[in-house]
């Protein structure tokens, strides 16, 4: 047998989801899609002693549109999501990014709710969460909270999630009347994760930048806003010469860490390209989202 | 650990077992449903050598505990061919030469069928996405590619000879009955030069095609040249 052994909860309530984390605690782990946390079990780098299994509760299963935000149910398949009428309408930053995330077959069972929980530093929806300035439910023994993105990641693998809590809602604000937006992102294999990844909107009005959003994933312990490139493009004329502004700003205001896959100066370098890129990419889209 | 009554419905049928929680998906239809053709590679989500289909949808079997996947209808690779006739992608596979050790086919297999369901035209680029997920340690991925876009072929030419319900629609439980008699005259019974004229021939429709494709360009081929990937 690959993991160590467990005992194996699969709760039909969030209530009950949440009564079962308050008893056991650190040493329970909530298992979604189970794309991340199934590896690291069957290596034994992971051997939590309760599995609470949230797959039998289709009410976190949803895709709902409200008045500027798309509500996502955290057991919501990536799949679904990357697929769906309504994400490509209201978000399609979302979709872009999913496309990119493993591969379909990981897709198929990995969950909305699952990755951003996960917090992996590479991971493409948590930098998504960030460039749009969206939240997140999570409900615990005493009732639920929001928590904003800026205030949900951490460092590597760490949210403020306490132990006892679920994360149950994933809200992605829908892009500006308008707004163009591109996701890039490099990695050694289509599916592999990104050795760098960016995420823009861009909001236009009357031949001016409003607003511009970056955030970029795979260059520090959490998906890094850029706020000072935002601040630069603010107000200005979109130019070939801006984006190479915005993408130096970008560059020099990071500071990576290196790995067995890639230097400091590498994902540095390639994050300020991708920044110059991707809002090239943006503005040819103004005008597409209604 | 407690030790758990387990009932999974594999290509229609229904197998009982006793298993403790952590028993993966894989495991169990591999020693408990005596289900061999699903192969275990890095037992991490990797390589994809244990591709089933769970609900019509290509999942890792070694990313699912067996007990997750009570109530689901699950299909591995012996659900595909009909006896001695084989489906229309392994068949495609023969022909192509796109197995050298034969380990990884299981799991390429399983993704094509959940792949050309749903992209029953794909191009290469499609291709060589939807087969991105799943490793060939003999590396013979220029062939697979290419049976691949031949099942394509196929299966879209029985789609219109049947006229029945197309390929890309069929349930999964009802693949291995989906292959009709019509289908069986597309088995060649050995190398004999026509056979091999006509695997000539696909293949290098498939390549025009192909080819056409990407000089054409749709949207998002346009898109991702844009992109620079």
């Amino acid at each position: 047998m690959k993991p160590a052994p467990f005992e194996y909860v699969a709760p039909r309530s969030v209530e009950e989801t949440v009564r079962l984390l308050g008893e056991h605690g650190a040493d329970a782990k909530i298992l979604a899609g189970g794309q991340s946390l199934v590896p690291l079990m069957n290596m034994r780098l992971a051997r939590p002693s309760v599995i609470v299994d949230i797959n039998r509760l289709p009410a976190l299963d949803y895709i709902t549109p409200g008045p500027g935000v798309l509500r996502v149910g955290a057991l919501c398949r990536q799949r679904t999501a990357e697929t769906s009428p309504v994400v490509a309408a209201q978000c399609p930053l979302l979709r872009d990014a999913l496309r990119l995330m493993g591969h379909e077959q990981i897709r198929n069972r990995g969950t909305i709710g699952g990755s951003i929980a996960h917090a992996d530093p590479s991971a493409e929806l948590t930098a998504v969460l960030a460039a749009l300035g969206g939240d997140v439910s999570v409900q615990g023994p005493g009732g639920t909270r929001v928590i904003a993105a800026s205030d949900l990641f951490v460092t590597y693998l760490t949210t403020s999630l306490e132990a006892h809590e679920l994360l149950t809602e994933v809200r992605f604000p829908a892009l500006p009347p308008g707004a163009g937006w591109s996701w890039m992102e490099i990695a050694r294999r289509h599916g592999d994760f990104a050795l760098v990844g960016v995420g823009v909107v861009l909001a236009p009005r009357g031949g001016v930048i409003s607003e511009a959003r970056i955030a970029l994933t795979g260059v520090g312990p959490a998906p890094v806003r850029a706020a000072e490139a935002e601040r630069l493009l603010a107000g200005r004329a979109p130019s070939e010469g801006l984006w190479d502004e915005a993408g130096t700003v970008v560059r020099a205001s990071l500071e990576p860490e290196g790995d067995i896959h890639a230097s400091p100066e590498y994902r540095k370098h390639v994050a300020g390209v991708l920044t110059s890129r991707a809002l090239r990419e943006a503005l040819t889209r103004v005008g597409e989202t209604h | 650990m407690a030790v758990r009554e387990i009932t999974l419905r594999v290509n229609g049928r229904v197998y009982r077992g006793r298993a403790e929680p952590r028993k993966t998906l894989a495991d169990f239809i591999r020693e408990d449903c005596g289900l061999t053709g699903t192969h275990l590679g890095c037992e991490h989500g990797v390589c994809g050598a244990c591709t089933i289909l769970m609900d019509g949808e290509a999942v890792r079997s070694c990313l699912l505990f067996a007990l997750q996947a009570e109530g689901a209808e699950l299909t591995t690779v012996e659900a595909l061919a009909d006896g001695e006739h084989l489906h229309p992608i392994q068949q495609a596979f023969w022909e192509m030469h796109a197995l050298q050790c034969g380990f990884c086919t299981p799991g390429f297999l399983m993704t094509t069928v959940a792949f050309l369901r749903e992209n029953p035209h794909p191009t290469d680029r499609d291709i060589r996405e939807a087969l991105a997920g799943n490793l060939c340690r003999c590396t013979g991925y220029q062939n697979i590619v290419k049976a691949v876009a031949v099942a394509a072929d196929a299966l879209a030419a029985r789609a219109q000879t049947v006229g029945a319900a197309p390929a890309s629609r069929i349930e999964t439980s009802a693949l291995a009955a989906s292959l009709d008699a019509e289908n069986t005259a597309h088995v060649p019974q050995g190398w004999t030069a026509p056979e091999v004229k006509k695997v000539r021939r696909k293949v290098s429709n498939s390549d025009s095609r192909v080819r056409g494709d990407r000089s054409a360009g749709g949207a998002k081929a346009k898109r991702r040249r844009a992109r620079g990937r």
